[in-house]
């Protein structure tokens, strides 16, 4: 068995998305005048606690960013502020040129939002929630039938249109929260853990979903705590931590950058990862922690002192665990 | 007063302009589910004052022969259309508010659409008021076939019903956006609305009460509604113009009140 932190950064799978984030970053995210979202120092507070504390956000026009944290992070507070459901105490936010809260209207408009917890009619079908959310977003009376079968077509779900949603899968009901939320072709998707709590499978489904929506030129937030995700689904990625962005880059960069390119993982007993673990900091290689094991990054340093152990490609999770101190998925 | 900060600048939209495309959208979501449920909502809504109807009807009708110049069954056929329209809009707007912002988190879906809290409320209300118009003519018609006479004036019976549902519902708004719990609403219930529903002269005219009574009946919107009801069916005078007045003003207070109590409480 590879030790479960290494299947999102290897084999065949990982190759093409590296592929096309290039590709889409190389198109210009560096200096966009008008970005789809930008947050300037904002603080969001409730009572004494502060969810949200001085971030800094931008998603350039066209591409994905995953804001990658922990739960109690700020990730959904941060999102319900971009709809203007939660008001900032301080700093500036503007969706699509519109300055928030003021004028959140038309950004959300031309907004589409995939709520984390499930908020589908459950006794209506899978057209009629369709149908509904055509009216909220007002789409014009001739286009709604064109929308919906679109909609439908998006989420695989036109051999279902007439099944109630209580009648459906769990995957089906996150493919149609999808799309519901595309139905009026928003420049802007905002996905609140898209795939929180779904099977391997559906989840795959769902992020060749979020894939080819990003290829047709929406520009995407995503919130996840699911590495895997961020790595293949986001442009940028932002690290979230206690409300503030702690990192900021392309996933691979940021491996470079924090992790380097490999990490050895060593396996034993507590008393074996106490010594390894003094026996790095004595020497100053920097670890993390990894339930079972300690990890020693920057593997491909070391010379020929490294004590046994399973070397892997660096990811995300050791750039999290190691800006943040905190394990997530 | 309330320790909480209220200075934050709230969400956007000038107060009392209503987007009409919000509002058909929200209409739409509920006439849609409408279709799920209808069978379920217009019996509870309409059975129940029915059964009042005839058990009063029946039940005091045999000791009483004339009530304010009017059979019993008149005067009571009459009054449960204000029952009618106060339990098909209070409670639905109680409940069914709740549960859409608590449980299903439906309202988190709709304003995040180009919808605000203000015309969600209204929109509401104006959906449960329009079908407490409909559901409050039911009483009447039973009453008819236990002896009510037809008359013109009935058919205003549905616009007074409606105009004293969106008062109700707006109560109702405003109760679930206010109340922690949903098992607080039997405090309520049992406190304003049951009282209220007894001292509205459905049933009984509140000349016979005592002074403080009286004065109770004639803050009770409901009272005013029965009173309209009656007087439209009966026979129109000036003073339906104060219960009309009064009615509309609860309305418009309500409405408001629930409007704000709910942005405070949907709007973070």
């Amino acid at each position: 068995m590879r030790p479960p932190s290494d299947d999102g950064c290897s084999g065949a799978v990982f190759v093409s998305p590296i592929t096309w984030r290039a590709r889409r970053v190389a198109s210009g995210f560096v200096s966009d005048p008008s970005p789809a979202i930008r947050l300037r120092g904002v603080v969001k507070r409730y009572g004494a606690v502060t969810a949200v504390d001085g971030l800094d956000l931008t998603v350039p026009e066209g591409t994905c960013v995953g804001l990658l944290g922990p739960n109690g992070a700020g990730k959904s507070t941060t999102i319900k502020m971009l709809t203007a459901q939660a008001i900032a105490d301080e700093g500036e936010i503007e969706v699509l040129g519109h300055t928030l809260p003021a004028d959140s209207k038309p950004a959300r408009a031309q907004m589409g939002v995939v709520p984390q917890l499930d908020n589908l009619d459950v006794t209506l079908t899978v057209e009629q929630n369709l149908l509904v959310f055509s009216h909220l977003y007002r789409i014009p009376r001739s286009e709604r039938k064109a929308a919906i079968d679109r909609a439908l077509d998006i989420a695989n779900l036109r051999e279902r249109r007439g099944a109630r949603v209580d009648e459906l899968s769990g995957g089906m009901r996150r493919r149609l929260l999808i799309a519901r939320a595309l139905v009026h072709q928003p420049r802007l998707v905002l996905l609140d853990e898209p795939t929180v709590g779904l099977d391997p499978q559906v989840r795959q489904e769902l992020w060749a979903l979020i894939d080819r929506l990003r290829t047709e030129g929406a520009s995407i937030l995503m919130s996840t705590h699911y590495i895997e995700e961020a790595q293949r689904l986001a442009d940028t990625v932002v690290v979230v931590s206690k409300g503030q962005a702690v990192a900021v880059g392309r996933p691979s960069d940021l491996v470079a950058e924090h992790a380097g390119a490999e990490a050895l993982e060593v396996y034993g007993p507590p008393a074996r990862l106490r010594e390894v673990e003094e026996v790095a900091q004595m020497r100053g290689w920097p670890t993390r922690r990894t339930g079972t094991s300690v990890t020693i990054l920057r593997a491909e340093d070391l010379d020929g002192e490294a004590p046994e152990g399973e070397r892997r490609v660096a990811n995300l999770e050791d750039v999290f665990v190691l800006l943040t101190g905190e394990e997530i998925a | 007063m309330s320790a909480v900060p209220t200075t934050r600048p709230t969400r956007p939209g000038r107060p009392g302009r209503l987007d009409r495309a919000a509002l058909t959208g929200v209409l739409v979501r509920e006439i849609v589910n409408f279709g799920s449920y209808w069978r379920a909502s217009a019996f509870s809504s309409t059975v129940e004052p029915t059964i009042y109807l005839i058990a009063f009807g029946f039940g005091f009708g045999s000791l009483v022969s004339k009530v304010n110049g009017l059979d019993y069954v008149q005067f009571v056929g009459t009054g449960t259309v204000a029952t009618a329209v106060l339990f098909s809009s209070v409670f639905p707007a109680m409940f069914g508010t709740f549960v859409k912002y608590t449980y299903q988190k439906t309202y988190d879906a709709i304003l995040a659409a180009p919808v605000d809290t203000e015309e969600l409320v209204t929109a509401e209300a104006l959906w449960i008021s329009a079908r407490a118009g409909v559901f409050g003519c039911v009483p009447m018609l039973v009453a008819i076939v236990f002896g009510l006479d037809p008359s013109w004036g009935m058919l205003l019976v549905p616009f007074i019903a409606f105009v004293a549902g969106f008062g109700w519902a707006s109560f109702g708004i405003l109760i679930s956006a206010v109340m922690k719990s949903i098992d607080n609403f039997s405090y309520v219930t049992s406190t304003v609305i049951t009282p209220l529903f007894l001292v509205a002269g459905t049933f009984f005219p509140i000349s016979g009460l005592p002074e403080w009574a009286r004065i109770l009946a004639n803050v009770n919107p409901l009272y005013h509604c029965v009173q309209l009801v009656r007087d439209a069916v009966f026979g129109l005078s000036a003073i339906d113009l104060w219960h009309l007045g009064f009615m509309v003003v609860f309305g418009l207070v309500a409405w408001r009140l629930a409007i704000n109590r709910m942005e405070k409480r949907l709007i973070t």
